[in-house]
């Protein structure tokens, strides 16, 4: 019979190990899974893990995807580390894209070219505002009205998902676009200046790999970054300190908001080049697995951002290689979240075989370890097992 | 007069997933345990349960498979937060996201599939009363299992043993330890009766309420319903009145449209979530109110001092 013990501290080399052996099990799954398809398990995960990164155009492809990932999950790593449940960077991600687009549309429709050192910034800077605003929405709905965060800003993404068809169905239409739902394609003063010719990959990537660099100096070397984090991990310790869980709880917000957003931005004035009822694909919820695979860390988040985007686009080729149908992707990404929260029990707990009797009789000389186990859940390097105080 | 009928009987049926799902989550709730994953279990209860309509042919089946898919997956969900202690918000998102991929990905080859023609019900004799008939009285079944369970949860949680068993649990789970009762069995046994409630719920959607299949069918109503617990301050009867509430905002909509109102469907699509915020603001307003109501242990895990 196997049990659980609590250690003593939590290890830091399961807190590594964990995502690991997640995604260690989820490719066992998915070879089962695709053997139980009648497809080649070798061919098939060879398309979601090598395929991806055999050349320049796929790994440039990879990046490309990765980059609003990593964007998004950055701002979620605040969020839930200062135990504010932000669900809905979804609906950030949208809103931004819709400032940022709304405003390179606008300079398209009056036919002002601005330099683009002067129009990418304010289409950028439009879609962090937008982001800021929407989430500030669920900020000042719990702050001022002790809503759930979780249900506001989750209910807050079908808001935004609405609001993106009315306007490309309707007022953001393209006059030329033979009744698509879509806008005119901005012009190309607005459009993200790319890093490598002959792939998509713009400069987005880089700003990125920036805002990771100001996270880290943000969360680990500055005292409202460790304010935020005290008030995640130890409430009552925040409040005896005198930090205020209304500014934690309104800068863990807007500065998801503000990255959200400017994910959308990059999105929209990168790739896409117009806005179409498709400009996300579940990517505000695809962020939330980078950010818990990432261990809610910013060095993290670029290498689970890269895995998760290999796997959308492991999805897609999976598709039309093998005729895999699409959603697999979306299996795979919840299996691997489920099958990390469980890897991360080894955190705190090793497996034992349940010792003889006898032993345990022994067992009860030593002080008992619970009150020590209570300890070190609040100590945890990756995320909080336990919700601290939350209603 | 018709019409206002036939909007009463539209209330109704979109009121009654929501309040199945509600009275499931509720249980969850009173036993300490928040179970983030409703919208998941619901979607891979809604493709089960269409899957066998569809199969089958039989009603009664495909709620059976809508109860058995959302409860397995409320097991996982409960080894893992009640056993494995894993944090329970992270983990039912979890199950959310898995549960939109997965049944996205089995339904795959039931999207555009039609079910065998509907029956229709009525009660009889009370059926013919003019107005009163139409609005009431000619509904699927389930509907009125809905308003039978709410009384049945009424009953369960404050007139029977089990019951304040159960909520001891979620106010204390230290104290009904000390009494020797089995928490973490109790507790999994309200998740797995709460995912077979949320299970009869997305299969309500997918093969009375729809009746289709479309990815991502239950669009939102598992977090709703979730919303809804808090607005009821987590008691039964008025989780089956919110349900109706949201069922007519819902409804509104189409009778908005129907009645010529000049604004985009695409905005008036929007009138349920934002009166889900709204109301759980107003609800939420008095922090006070909420704690004396909400489970104290609620969103807690229990970890028994051995």
């Amino acid at each position: 019979m196997l049990r659980l013990e609590a250690r003593p501290q939590p290890s830091q080399v399961m807190s590594l190990a964990s995502p690991v052996i997640a995604l260690l099990l989820t490719a066992i799954i998915a070879a089962l899974l695709f053997a139980a398809l009648g497809k080649d398990p070798v061919k098939g995960l060879g398309i979601f893990f090598v395929e991806p990164l055999s050349g320049l155009r796929q790994l440039s492809e990879v990046l490309l995807k990765a980059t609003p990932l990593i964007v998004i999950a950055l701002g979620l790593a605040v969020c839930y580390r200062s135990n504010v449940w932000n669900i809905g960077a979804e609906g950030q991600y949208l809103l931004g894209a819709l400032a940022g687009g709304g405003v390179a549309l606008w300079l398209t429709t009056q036919g002002i070219v601005l330099p683009k050192l002067i129009a990418v910034p304010l289409v950028l800077l439009s879609g962090v505002l937008g982001g800021m605003a929407w989430a500030g929405i669920t900020a000042l709905l719990r702050d001022k009205f002790n809503a759930s965060e979780i249900l506001v800003s989750l209910m807050l993404v079908y808001v935004a998902q609405q609001l993106v068809n009315y306007l490309v169905f309707g007022p953001w239409k393209d006059p030329q676009g033979f009744n698509f739902p879509q806008t005119k394609t901005f012009d190309a003063s607005t459009w993200l200046p790319n890093l490598l010719t002959g792939t998509r990959l713009h400069i987005g990537f880089v700003i990125a790999l920036v805002m990771v660099a100001l996270l880290w100096v943000f969360m680990f070397r500055m005292f409202r970054g460790f304010q935020l984090q005290v008030g995640g991990l130890a409430p009552a310790a925040a409040r005896y300190a005198g930090f205020s869980a209304r500014t934690s709880l309104w800068t863990a917000m807007m500065i998801s908001g503000a990255l959200a957003g400017l994910a959308g931005a990059m999105e929209a004035a990168g790739p896409l080049r117009q806005i179409t009822p498709h400009i996300s694909t579940g990517l505000g919820f695809t962020a939330i697995i980078v950010c818990f695979v990432g261990r809610l860390h910013p060095v993290g988040i670029v290498f689970a951002g890269i895995l998760l985007s290999m796997m959308l686009i492991g999805g897609e080729l999976g598709q039309s290689r093998l005729g895999l149908p699409n959603a697999l992707t979306g299996v795979f990404q919840g299996l691997l979240l489920v099958l990390l929260l469980a890897c991360d029990t080894l955190i705190h707990y090793r497996v034992r075989l349940r010792r003889s009797p006898a032993r345990q009789h022994l067992d009860v000389a030593v002080p008992a370890h619970a009150g020590i186990q209570r300890a070190t859940q609040t100590v945890d390097p990756g995320m909080r097992r336990d919700d601290g105080g939350k209603p | 007069m018709n019409e206002i009928a036939l909007l009463i009987a539209a209330t109704l049926a979109s009121g009654t997933p929501l309040a199945i799902a509600g009275l499931g989550l509720l249980l969850n709730e009173k036993a300490g345990v928040l179970n983030l994953g409703a919208e998941g279990m619901m979607l891979v209860a809604a493709i089960a349960g269409f899957a066998a309509a569809f199969t089958t042919g039989s009603d009664t089946l495909a709620f059976v498979a809508g109860a058995a898919a959302g409860g397995l997956l409320a097991a996982a969900f409960g080894v893992l937060v009640i056993w494995l202690n894993t944090n329970q918000y992270a983990t039912g998102l979890a199950v959310s996201l898995f549960g939109y991929g997965f049944s996205a990905f089995v339904g795959v080859g039931f999207v555009g599939q039609k079910l065998a023609e509907r029956a229709s019900f009525e009660v009889p004799l009370l059926a013919d009363i003019p107005l009163i008939g139409p609005a009431l009285f000619k509904q699927h079944p389930m509907v009125y299992v809905a308003i039978a369970c709410t009384f049945a949860c009424m009953w369960f949680l404050y007139r029977s043993r089990a019951g304040l068993v159960l909520r001891a649990i979620g106010e204390s789970p230290e104290s009904a330890h000390a009494l020797g009762y089995k928490v973490r069995w109790i507790r999994l046994g309200a998740v797995v009766a709460g995912g077979a409630l949320c299970g009869v719920a997305g299969a309500f959607l997918s093969v009375v309420y729809a009746p289709l299949w479309v990815e991502g069918l239950v669009a939102g109503r598992g977090w709703i319903a979730l919303a809804l617990t808090t607005f009821a301050t987590w008691r039964p009867l008025r989780v089956l009145l919110g349900a109706y509430l949201f069922g007519g905002v819902t409804m509104l909509q189409f009778a908005l449209q129907g009645a010529g109102v000049d604004v985009s469907s695409q905005l008036l699509a929007m009138l349920p979530y934002l009166a889900t915020i709204i109301v759980l603001a107003l609800i939420s307003r008095n922090p006070a109110w909420i704690r004396i109501n909400m489970p104290a242990s609620l969103g807690k895990s229990f970890h028994p001092g051995t």
